[in-house]
């Protein structure tokens, strides 16, 4: 791995099985093996995708809905195992594909903040320190002992937030999280978003608002059906993306 | 060991994950952990009373209450550890889809909070022997060997069923059958001597069965004082090794495939 990438993903591909009924007990998997309905179907989500990511950059996947944006950020954060290919990572990753990934709704936003920290990785010590600074940018001073089912979703959101960005990470990923919380908040996002970009964090984002992509992101990748369609400056890719005749073809 | 190395790095983890299942388990209640010593006791008057009367013909069993808790202890531990722990990657499904956590820590964590009750049920242990005066020597400090073998089973066979359990969730209903009729081919309840009579492959049975091994040695110790015989520490140490093994052969195999199919 070159020492001046933060992420280089080699030849990507991801296949999934897409049978039509998913076999998940041992009634249905006899059932269906004796009428001979055990069918697999294949789909392969990303097809040989291979791209570098340098230090300090940061990056917008931006593609239609079902273009594989999503599955490459899961591959990049570990989550999945891609079928081919491999995909490496210098540092520490903050993966926010869906914020609060983990809260457990019995417990209160003060245990579930260590829940989630221990998750993510970080240690007591440092979520202890930092535990106020986490409450009050979520906003919620006052209901730090509040069990969390009674949080509402913009309320879950922030503090998934505060917790995933309370230390700077190497490497942030962020799936369609700022389409949550209100104007305000979004804003406060964004900024904090700036800072760790100041402070030489990569940024992954995808969003389907091309208005944030252009905002937060130098450079841009297109991803169609699993391919790599156009990759360069966010503006560029960004306005062919958007490019009315380039769709037609 | 990279295994040990997950463990230092995810400590925070577990014990934050640990905590959680017993929070969660005792919120509720009023009389909370309490609870987990009271249960094993409630059960073992009920059963010592029907039972001392159903076995006074095979000889009189020698403190049957420590007798059949010493069992109880044992068996329920190994019962409610793997049944939670089965479900723990399925109900984890969730988190399994958006973080990357080490998969196994969540079968292993349920066990552990389940050995939390076992310390527990403990005490219930050492109330019941308290008050029938039952003799106490220097080898019940042996009894942390059976603990630790019951442990390491209940481990390897959790990381197996969790790992199954996402591709057949059918399991989960079928597996408390299997518990219970694992149940009665071990000797929680009944005496050894009940089985003179018994046909071989029986005998056989209960004999090989890991649980029984697990239970003797904790009884010996425990109840009768006395250390048990090296053969049944062998077959301990096998069964253990066996169900980590195949447990961990399983799990590491099917853990890739554990997000596409929940």
């Amino acid at each position: 791995m070159k020492i001046e990438n933060a992420i280089e993903v080699n030849d990507v591909s991801m296949c999934f099985n897409l049978s039509r009924e998913k076999v998940d007990s041992i009634k249905e998997y006899i059932i269906k093996a004796i009428k001979h309905q055990l069918f697999y179907e294949e789909f392969w989500a990303l097809n040989d995708v291979s791209f570098e990511v340098r230090k300090g950059d940061s990056v917008g996947l931006v593609g239609m809905n079902g273009s594989g944006k999503s599955t490459m950020l899961k591959i990049i954060a570990g989550v999945l195992k891609p079928t081919k290919g491999s995909v490496e990572t210098a540092g520490t990753i903050a993966p926010m594909i869906e914020l609060g990934a983990g809260f457990d709704h019995d417990l209160t936003a003060r245990e579930n903040i260590f829940l989630n920290g221990a998750l993510i990785g970080y240690p007591r010590e440092m979520l202890e320190d930092r535990f106020n600074n986490i409450i009050s940018f979520a906003g919620l001073e006052r209901f730090v002992d509040v069990p969390i089912k009674n949080f509402s979703s913009g309320m879950l959101a922030r503090l998934g937030f505060s917790i995933a960005t309370i230390v700077d990470a190497d490497i942030l990923i962020i799936d369609e999280i700022l389409s949550v919380g209100d104007y305000q908040f979004q804003n406060k996002c964004k900024k904090r978003i700036r800072e760790m970009m100041d402070r030489n964090t990569t940024v992954l984002f995808v969003s389907h608002s091309i208005e944030q992509v252009k905002e937060i992101c130098k450079k841009a990748i297109w991803i169609d059906q699993g391919h790599i369609r156009m990759m360069g400056e966010a503006e560029e890719v960004c306005d062919a993306y958007e490019d009315p005749n380039e769709k037609v073809k | 060991m990279s295994l040990l190395s997950v463990f230092v790095k995810y400590r925070n983890l577990i014990s934050q994950l640990v905590a959680r299942d017993i929070k969660t388990k005792y919120r509720r209640s009023i009389l909370g952990l309490l609870w987990t010593v009271l249960n094993p006791l409630l059960m073992m008057t009920v059963l010592s009373i029907v039972f001392s009367y159903f076995f006074s013909r095979y000889g009189n069993i020698d403190n049957f209450p420590v007798y059949l808790l010493c069992g109880q202890v044992i068996f329920n531990f190994f019962n409610e550890s793997t049944s939670i722990a089965m479900g723990s990657i399925v109900h984890s499904g969730e988190l399994i889809k958006k973080v990357y956590v080490p998969k196994y820590l969540f079968p292993i964590t349920k066990v552990m909070s389940c050995s939390v009750n076992l310390l527990a049920s403990m005490i219930a242990l050492v109330i019941v022997m308290a008050v029938t005066r039952a003799r106490v020597t220097p080898t019940v400090l042996l009894a942390v060997l059976p603990l630790f073998y019951v442990l390491m089973f209940s481990t390897g066979v959790s990381l197996f069923l969790s790992a199954v359990a996402v591709s057949f969730r059918d399991l989960m209903h079928l597996y408390s059958v299997i518990t219970t009729a694992w149940m009665y081919l071990t000797p929680v309840i009944y005496p050894m001597e009940i089985l003179d009579k018994a046909p071989e492959w029986v005998k056989l049975i209960v004999n090989l069965n890991p649980m029984t091994a697990f239970i003797k040695i904790f009884r010996c110790v425990v109840l009768e004082g006395v250390t048990a015989p090296a053969i049944l520490h062998v077959q301990s140490i096998f069964w253990c090794a066996v169900a980590l093994a195949i447990g961990s052969l399983v799990f590491r195999k099917a853990q890739d495939n554990f997000i596409l199919k929940i």
